[in-house]
This record gives C-alpha cells, structure tokens and sequence, in this order.
C-alpha cells in the first residue's frame, strides 16, 4: 500500500492519515505495536509537530518540513522499489554485520550464521514474533516521554531493526543498520528499532542513513536501546543525506549497573536534522558517553538535543558536542542533565564548542543543568569562536598556506570527537571523511560519502 | 598531658588502629615512624576527631578531659593542633580573617577578650617573622595555589598563631626540599616550651635529624610495636622497616 | 502580642482600606481589584498629565491580553490579581507601641545586622517621633546634587516637574509589551525614583542613603528610572539591607537604564523582602523587570545584585548593548533557604560592534530550596568583534534543594567570542574539617566558605553595602548546615 497524502495543515491530514489508515498500519504489526497506536496518535494529535514556541524546540521548528506531498508506505512491498541490491555500504577494511533496510522497511541482510549463536538481528516485525517475551517487555518503555516525534512514531512506525544479544555474548563484528532512501515521489518515512542488550553482553551498532534519490524525504526514526547490567554497547550514528532531507532521529537509552554506553552522532552531511538522545542512568555505577560532531554548510541545519537523567547514585557520564557552521548554516545544542534527589556521587561533565565560519552562519547553545542532590560534582561549558589567529599565523610562518592552515586547524577542533570512537577502522575513515569535508574534495552534495557510492548530483540544492 | 589507652578505630568496617596506647607529657617530643599504612595517619585524624573514622574501642584523655567526647572544634580550643598531611584550598577565604575567626575562637573559648584588628595584625606580623613565613602567603585564599611548601609552612605559621598545648605533625615533611624542611622545623622548634609536646608522625628520618624526638614509636598493623629513644629512628634509617615486619608479621 | 500584630495586618492589608490616609480623598474605601476606573482613579490622585493616563490606559488594556508567564523553574501559586488593592500608596503601616512588641526574631536579625535603634524602629513600623527627619535628609542631598544639574526625586515629581524627560524616557527600554508583570507595572505603578545626571557630570555620591528610608513605603509597583547623559557617571544602591517586614504578597518593579555615549551606571541591589517562614509559609513574590541600554558607544552598564529574600524571585537584569564598543556587566549572588524559589540570571544583547558582557553568577541552595540561574547571551549578526564570557557557579548545601543553570548562547556573527562556564559542588566535608581543626564551628565554617565562595560580586559592592550583604548572607543561611 503506497499512498500519497497532501499535507497543508498538519494535524488535520495526519489525523485522517492515521484514521484511513489504521487497518493498514496495524496488519500484520506485533500486538504491542498495535496496541500502543491509539495513546501515541492521541498524544501526538493534542501536541502536534513541534513549532519553536515548544521550548524543547525553540530552534527548530519542524511545522513547515512535515507539510508537502508525500508518498508513505504502508507495506514492505510498496516501501522496497528498485530494489537491485546493488548498494553495498562498506567501510573499507570494516568487518561489519549488514542490514538493509528501505525506506524504514526492513529489506535484507548478510547471512546471520557468521554471529555468535543466539545473537538476533533483523526485522522488528518479524522478529517480535519470534521473541515475543523481549519485545513485550521492552518495546515503547522509554518512548513515551511524552515528546511529540516520539509518540507519532510510535503511531505511525510499521518496522524497523530488532537487535538482541543475550547474555555474555560479545558480538566483535561491529552491525551496520544501512537505511536506504529511494523513491520516484517525495516520501515520508517511519522506523523503529530496538536494541536489547543483555547481562554482560557487549555489541556495537552503526546506524548509517543514506538518500539514494533526489527527491524530498521527510524521517522520523526512533531506537529504543536496553543496555542491562555489566553490558558494553557503542552506538554510532552516521547521518549522511542530501540537502532536501529532514531528519528527526530519537535515540532512547536505558542503562542497568555498570553498563557502559557510548552514543556518537556524526552529522556529515545532511539538510534538516533534528537528533534527540535520551539516556536514562537507571541503576548505579552506569557510565555514559554521549558524543556529537555536526558539520554544516549551506543551508544545513542540525539541532542536537540531549537529556541525561541521572536516576541513580554514583553514576558517570560524559557529553562532548562540537560543530562547525560554514556559509548560512545554522546549528542548535540543547544540553538537559538531570540529577535526581538522592542521586548522590553523580559525575556529569558537558562541553559544547562550535566554530562559525561566516557571519551568515549561527548557533544557539543551551545547556541546562538541574541538580537535586548534593554531593555531585557537575560542570558544563559552551563556546563559540573562530579559528585562533595565533594559531594560524604559526602554522603560516613555517610556511603553510592559508587555506591549509584553516584545514588543519577545522580537523584539529573536530579531532576531540572523532578520537572518542572505540571502532578503530570507523574512526580511521571518519577521520578521512571529516578532512576530506573540509577539503572540499567532495563535493558538498555528494549523497553518500560514507561508502563512495554515486551521488545524484540534481540533489545538489 | 596525653594518654591513648587501647585505642582501637576502623572506617568503613576495616580496623586500622588495634589498640594503641601512648603517654606524652608536657615537654616532650614524641616521633611516630612506621611503614606505610600502618595507620600513623589515621592517629592523627582520630586525634583531631575526624568522624570518617570509628573509634571502637580504648580511650584517650587530654589534660584530663575526655578527648573523644569533644567535637573537632572544641579540642583544637583545647590546645590540640594537627598540622595536615594535606592541607585543604578553601577558595576565597583569606588567610587574614580565617586566622583571626580562629584565634579570636580560642580566645572566647578561654573567655579572654577577642583582638582587635590592629592587635591581631600586630601578632600576625610577629608570627611571621618568627617561622619565616613570606608576608605574601597570608595575603591570600587558605591554601588556594600553594606550592606543597607553602602549604606546609602555612601549617607552621597557623601553630604559631594558635599556641596549641599539644601539636601533631602529619607527615609534615612529605614532599619537602631541603631548604622548606629547614624552615618548618625551625618553626617547630621556636615553639617549644616546657608546657608544650608535639608528636611529629614521619615516614623517614630526616625530619628528626632537625626536631630531635625524646621517643620514638615504631607503628605497625595499627600497634605500636617498639618504643626507645631517638637511636631507633638512626637504626630505621639504616635498616627499614623490613625486619620490623618479619618480627611482628602476625 | 504577635497574634495581635497579624490581626491588624491583616486588617490592613487584606481588608478593604478603612484608614484613609488622604483624608480629603472623596472615597474613603479604595476597592480591591484591577479594572480601567481603577487604572484612572491611580492616574487621577496622582494629578498626572493625559499622556501618563494614556500610557497607563495602553499598558492594562495590554495586560488584559497576556497570560501569567510559566516558563520559569518556579512553582508559583496562583495569584488573585482582582484581590489586590491597587492604591496603597503611601501605606498605612500598623504602628506598634515600643521595640517590645516586635517580634523578637525580626529584633534579633536587626541587631547582628548592627542597625541603629531609631532606624530599627522605622523598618519594624513602630511610631517613631521625629528623630529621622527623612524630608530634611532628603533635602540637604538635593542641595549637593542640585548644584550638579543632577535631577533625583520620586517619579511622581518627575511626572509634574520634567514631563518632556518622563515622556521621552519611561517605557523606552521596558515597554509595556515587555511582559506581563511589565504590563501590570506600567498600568498601575505607584512611585519610584528618577534619577537624571547631565552630560560630563560625575554624581558625587552613591545615590542610596536617604532611599533606604524612602524605601520603606514605596509600594508593590515601584518604577525607577535612571538616565544618564554623555559622559556622566553614577552609582545607584536599591534596597533595603534590613529584612523589610513587608505584607505585600506581590512585587512588580521595572527598573530602567539608559547609558549616552561614555556614561556609566552602577546600579547595585541587596534584596532581603521577607521570604516567608521556616515551612514555607507566606513571603513576598518578586516578579522584577530591570533592564539597562547602553546607547551610547563606550557606554557601560554594571548591574550587581545580592539577592537573599523572597519566597519567589523572578528577576533579570538586562543589558542591550547598542552602542559600539559598549560594555555589560553583571554580578550575581542569590542565596535561597527553606522554601524560597529564586529564577534569575542576566540578558546581554550584543548588537553594537566592539561590545563585551561579563556574567559572574553565584548561586547558594539550602533546605529544600530551588535556585536556578537563566541567561541569554545573543550576539546579532551586526555586532561584530562581539565578546562575553559567563561564570555561573551553584554551591549546594544539604541534600534536598536544588541548583539549576539554563544558559542560552544564541550567536549570529562568526567574529563573536561567547564563552560559558559552570559548576554545581557543595562544601567539601575536609574543608568544614579543616576549619573544626582551627577552632571555628562547623556554621563558623560555612559563613566564611561561602563569603569565600561570593567574594567576587560581594567586591563589586560599595564598601559599606558589602559588609552589611555579607552578614545577611549568614544570617539567611542560618540553620542550613547541622
């Protein structure tokens, strides 16, 4: 079922959407998906997509990406066209577990008999039946926050990637969910994902999302991510699309005793995003590392908004954002660290540093701290600047070039992230990735620079 | 003056002190040498009354008067100063009006009327020149971006202005060149009065080369496990604490 | 004794007005409640010119649109604005007999802060003979100022005497559509000062000391109003350092500044409005509009406040730097204890080139108190070279209040420097050990950890003020540490 919906007012042609659609939505989707449908739309019909009158959204306001004409699909059949299974996104000398997935459906995988035995990736719709325990337990726990994506995906998403590893294993192949964007007709697009983590199992996850056509594609995707205790789990999101994107991606994580969770978001390329991490330190002695780099030009846009809850005593986390904002890009930062009462022995650190460099580029940094403990030892940092002139005449005086110089001293400042990457190939090719941006040997509007694939160059916009 | 009978303390359920006893009388210069870990500083604390610690058993009398039962503050009113291992960074507070709350404390304490400005700034200058300690130190924030020397002569410079009946330095010489240690001791030895004792708690000898000890107590395991005169720290010096260990391994 | 004094309190403040203080006043009962005859009869018994009724008229019918703000991290009960009287100006205070019929802890607060008995009696509201002669204080600094060309006086007097200054100025840098207090303020505003200092003068003296007197019946709605022309400087203490024993549940003041090319005004406040008891209970709400404007280029504003009163402090002092090369300053301490909630911060609006801001902010949290700093640093696409740093510190002491800081950094020029820092910690226990080992107590300890803590903005004090904000911090956080 493919269908093409107008959308002019916003709440009032999703609200038919939703109506005219529920038969479809719900065919064939898990009983827990289904049953949480209703609450989600309601709660999305009352908020609405986000404008920048919602705090939590003062700096992106989303109402005018989400109206146009738009193809959905509400079967994996009319999701996966062209479907020639030529893409193959790699990066080079990376061993990686792939999945496919099309337009938000799930589509196809490498053969699984190469992960450790008990390890379950693949389809949620699928697999939910198959593991009807975990999904029951797990699915749509932490995506009702009340955040109006959050519920219109959990209204509107049909499939996505399940992950599981059970407990003890550690999965060394690092899995790489590939979404690919493809179409004749602009298109708005679900997905959902759950990752569930067991005890002292240990696994990393790449998200990649790539745009292999030049039309408009509207995401609201969501990952609900269960690390239990003693679990390792690095999540890197690699968001790499055209300019007529707009991307709203949640990422919800829940962290048991002793779990260590890394969550990156590295924004290469991409027109709107919008990036919301949520990380519940649900248990003590968690530690968290939440991680961004954002790289803007043109007309980009890239609001990251993070909230770390610390529920629980003794925790660690650690959140290092930085962008660069180049011609009339804009970038946003929203920095929410939550120290509940009783929370005592909390260690929360935050820094958000951005370089702007023209004077029609601009960044909005928010940090918040809310602290209801006291024996806590919190501090967060926000800066703006340029590249440092003292700095740039040393590199000048023993005889590189201007141009050069700013290239070394742009890499030298995203460096910092690109270092917190535990996967030594991914770091050695974003490392390249990231030179390679200021270069400009690529061309800005490459659609996909990740893996080198053709990019459509009519999306040059 | 002092009397620790079967002093016992633990923190967290570990016992660190297993029965001390230790007599000091006015006069007297006490050394407390032994191993790391083996709880000289955490003497020191349970002395000055740091609650981290847990006193378990035994008891400890100071002039007379039950010493464990007093709050941190009222015993250093009394006369006990405990020169820190390692001494805090109060931001913002200046030496000046810390030393003088704290000296116009001790006075109230033994109901004598507090300084005035003028009088107290006149004992600071006296003070100073007499443990040799740069003016400008007292110009700023407690301890805030002291070098470890100046720390530890901030220390000395503080016992001078309290006069305490009894002073017990922590490892006072940790990490001091030879010209700062010169200068505490110095200190220390101005301040020495038939009323007064001190016990100086070291790792190594050479602080006593210049505060000569009339005792010298070896501590291990959290007892006091050798007592003589100040020949035991020379024998230290040469020797170790190994055959300390093999004859009290338990 | 002290049930008496809440009857008659009540009677005054909560009741209808029986005691006309104007006696030639046609109506003897001023009604409770806010509506346009009010707005008029406000407007009228101050014999204000037409343009002052409009701009009163303009603002209420404004206000009537908007709705209480709640974006603040602040839990503000609902407030009855058709159960206030909007015309107590000057208020009837309940007079008491002698010293010994005020409450003794108010008495005792009064002493550690070294008051004097006379003025002791004047802010407790007991009848006092003529011993203060605030008129003829008032007047031998008019003199003084007066030979200067300075204008200082009550800004009903500058309604009458300097329309064409009032007109120009008042409302031009908080206008009525600001925001909802703001609103409520310029419909219903009952005094304040005025203050004008020529081009080239210095003003010889801290404008405060006959203010303090002054202060005490200056009502809800004060408005202040400071203009200072080319190359003029001033120093402005608002407040009160003693604990006004006010009844009034609701303040809306609005503060305006306005700095000419060179000029430089200080404006410093010690807020210690009565924070309501032990259990939360009463105290005043303190929604305050303040706002500077450095028109001119070099021009330089410095708000610095010390903030320790209140049961809700909603509060923002501002600088829109126009002018080029313009200079923002803002120093902050705000201390809460028990049940006091406190939502404050700074606005630097960089839209000169060349202009710099400086934020030092210090935050003290006790009992089960909530204290959040909220700041806007905006640099706009024209202020080029544009610079501001901002240190916002929170100290917490216990375990059950909270400290909060929501910075927004909003930069539009790639030549902008913009730097925030800040930390959350609580007193170190080695350090309180520490202090113990010399002799002081443990509250000994605090009271100088934390004067440590808020030294840089106490600094920025005038010295007489200074000495006195810092026994008030002790005082406020009396009990906080066991």
């Amino acid at each position: 079922m493919n269908k093409t919906c107008r959308i002019v007012n916003l709440q009032d042609e999703y609200s038919q959407i939703y109506k005219d659609n529920l038969p479809f939505l719900k065919a064939g989707a898990p009983n827990k998906m289904n049953a949480l449908r209703d609450d989600a739309f309601e709660l999305f019909n009352v908020k609405g997509i986000p404008s920048n009158k919602v705090e939590e959204y003062k700096y992106t306001n989303l109402q005018p990406f989400f109206k146009g004409t738009f193809d959905i699909a509400f079967s994996s059949e009319s999701a996966i066209q062209n479907n020639d299974h030529s893409f193959t996104c790699g990066v080079p000398n990376l061993d990686t577990h792939n999945v496919f997935l099309i337009n938000g459906w799930f589509s196809s995988q490498d053969a699984t008999d190469k992960l450790p035995e008990g390890v379950v990736v693949g389809s949620i719709r699928e697999k939910a039946a198959d593991y009807p325990e975990v999904f029951e337990k797990y699915y749509g726990e932490q995506s009702n926050d009340g955040d109006a994506m959050a519920a219109m995906n959990t209204a509107f998403a049909q499939d996505g990637a399940f992950i599981y590893v059970p407990k003890g294993v550690v999965v060394d192949k690092p899995i790489q969910l590939v979404n690919i964007m493809i179409g004749e007709q602009d298109r708005l697009v679900f997905q959902r994902n759950l990752i569930v983590i067991e005890e002292n199992a240990q696994a990393k996850i790449m998200l990649c999302d790539h745009t292999m056509s030049a039309q408009k594609f509207v995401i609201n995707s969501l990952s609900e991510v269960f690390a239990a205790t003693n679990s390792v789990l690095d999540l890197y999101n690699i968001q790499n699309q055209h300019n007529l994107t707009t991307q709203v991606a949640s990422v919800y994580v829940n962290q048991k005793k002793h779990s260590n969770v890394l969550t990156n978001n590295l924004t290469l390329h991409s027109g709107i995003t919008r990036n919301n991490i949520r990380v519940t330190l649900d248990d003590e002695y968690c530690e968290s590392h939440v991680y961004g780099l954002y790289l803007n030009d043109k007309n980009q846009h890239v609001d990251n908004y993070s909230f770390i809850d610390h529920a629980q005593p003794h925790c660690e986390s650690f959140e290092l954002f930085k962008g660069v904002m180049d011609d009339s890009s804009s970038a946003a930062f929203t920095g929410r660290v939550m120290v509940r009462p009783d929370a005592q022995k909390t260690n929360a650190y935050q820094s958000n540093n951005n370089l702007l460099l023209t004077d029609n580029a601009k960044i909005n940094s928010k940090p918040q701290l809310e602290i209801y403990a006291d024996d806590v030892k919190c501090s967060h940092g926000a800066t703006v600047g340029q590249l440092d002139e003292e700095a740039m005449f040393y590199l000048r005086s023993r005889g590189i070039d201007e141009n050069e110089s700013r290239i070394l001293l742009m890499y030298a400042f995203a460096y910092e992230v690109i270092e917190k990457i535990r996967v030594e190939a991914l770091k050695e090719n974003i490392r390249s990735l990231v030179e390679k941006r200021f270069r400009g040997e690529y061309d800005k509007c490459d659609s996909c620079v990740i893996c080198g694939q053709q990019g459509v160059s009519a999306s040059c916009l | 003056m002092l009397v620790i009978k079967d002093l016992h303390a633990k923190i967290d359920d570990k016992e660190i002190l297993r029965g001390i006893n230790l007599e000091v009388k006015p006069g007297e210069v006490h050394a407390i040498m032994g191993p790391n870990g083996s709880g000289k500083s955490t003497l020191s604390s349970v002395l000055a009354g740091n609650d981290k610690f847990e006193v378990n058993e035994g008891s400890v009398t100071f002039n007379d008067k039950d010493l464990l039962d007093l709050a941190p503050e009222d015993r250093a009113r009394e006369g006990v100063f405990l020169s820190f291992q390692y001494p805090v960074e109060i931001p913002g507070v200046s030496m000046v009006n810390f030393m003088r709350t704290a000296v116009n404390e001790h006075r109230k304490y033994r109901n004598e009327t507090p300084y005035s400005a003028s009088e107290f700034l006149k004992l600071m200058r006296e003070k100073k020149s007499l443990v040799e300690i740069d003016s400008n130190l007292t110009n700023r924030s407690v301890n805030e971006g002291f070098s470890g020397g100046e720390k530890k002569k901030n220390e000395i410079f503080q016992m001078a202005m309290l006069e305490p009946k009894l002073a017990i330095l922590d490892e006072t010489d940790s990490g001091l060149d030879i010209d700062a240690l010169r200068v505490v001791a110095n200190g220390v030895n101005k301040l020495k009065s038939p009323d007064r004792a001190t016990i100086v708690i070291t790792h190594y000898q050479r602080l006593l080369d210049h505060i000569v000890p009339d005792f010298v107590h070896v501590l291990y395991k959290g007892r006091i496990v050798k007592s003589a005169g100040k020949e035991l720290a020379h024998e230290l010096e040469e020797k170790g604490y190994d055959w300390i260990k093999k004859e009290f391994e338990d | 004794m002290a049930e008496d004094q809440d009857k008659i309190l009540e009677e005054v403040t909560g009741g209808e007005y029986k005691y006309g203080f104007y006696s030639d006043i046609e109506m003897e009962e001023f009604p409770k409640g806010l509506n346009e005859d009010i707005v008029r009869m406000i407007s009228a018994k101050k014999n204000e010119p037409e343009f002052m009724l409009e701009f009163r008229l303009k603002a209420f019918r404004h206000w009537q649109t908007m709705e209480q703000p709640n974006w603040a991290h602040l839990k503000i009960p609902p407030i009855d604005f058709q159960d206030i009287i909007y015309f107590a100006v000057p208020k009837k205070k309940p007079e008491l007999e002698s010293m010994d019929d005020v409450d003794p802890e108010l008495k005792a607060t009064f002493d550690k802060l070294g008051i004097p008995l006379d003025e002791q009696k004047v802010l407790a509201g007991v009848a006092v003979d003529a011993v203060i002669d605030s008129v003829s204080v008032k007047t031998t600094f008019k003199e003084t100022l007066a030979e200067k060309g300075i204008i200082f006086c009550s800004i009903s007097e500058a309604v009458q005497e300097y329309p064409d200054l009032i007109k120009k100025y008042l409302g031009s840098v908080v206008p009525h559509q600001d925001n909802y207090f703001a609103a409520l303020n310029a419909a219903v505003f009952s005094d304040g000062s005025f203050v004008y200092i020529p081009k080239g003068v210095r003003c010889p003296m801290e404008l405060s000391t006959y203010f303090r007197i002054n202060a005490i019946n200056t009502g809800q709605f004060e408005r202040t109003l400071i203009v200072a022309d080319d190359d003029s400087y001033v120093s402005y203490l608002e407040g009160c350092t003693a604990p006004m024993r006010d009844e009034n549940q609701l303040h809306a003041a609005i503060v305006e500044v306005i700095a000419m090319d060179r000029a430089e005004v200080k404006y410093s406040t010690v807020q210690n409005w009565y924070p309501g008891n032990k259990e939360g209970k009463g105290g005043i709400y303190n929604f305050v509009t303040k706002r500077g404007i450095c028109k001119g280029d070099y021009s330089k504003i410095m708000w610095t406040q010390v903030e320790t009163g209140s049961a809700i402090t909603w509060k923002y002092p501002s600088c829109i730097l126009q002018g080029d090369h313009s200079v923002g300053e803002f120093y902050s301490v705000a201390v809460t204890n028990n049940y006091q909630q406190a939502d404050t911060g700074t606005k630097m609006i960089h839209l000169g080139k060349n202009t710099r801001s400086l934020i030092v902010s210090k935050g003290i949290s006790a009992g089960k108190s909530q204290n959040s700093y909220r700041g806007l640093v905006k640099v706009s696409k024209k202020a080029e070279n544009a610079r501001n740093f901002s240190q916002c510190d929170s100290l917490l002491l216990g375990d059950k209040c909270g400290a909060h800081t929501f910075p927004y950094l909003e930069t539009a020029n790639s030549t902008a420097m913009v730097e925030h820092e800040a930390t959350t910690s609580k007193i170190g226990e080695d350090q309180i050990f520490y202090c113990n080992q010399r002799g002081l107590n443990t509250e000994q300890a605090v009271g100088l950890i934390v004067n440590g803590y808020v030294k840089e903005v106490i600094n920025q004090l005038p010295m007489e003020f200074a000495v006195e904000a810092q026994k008030l911090l002790e005082i406020s956080l009396e009990g906080s540490v066991g």
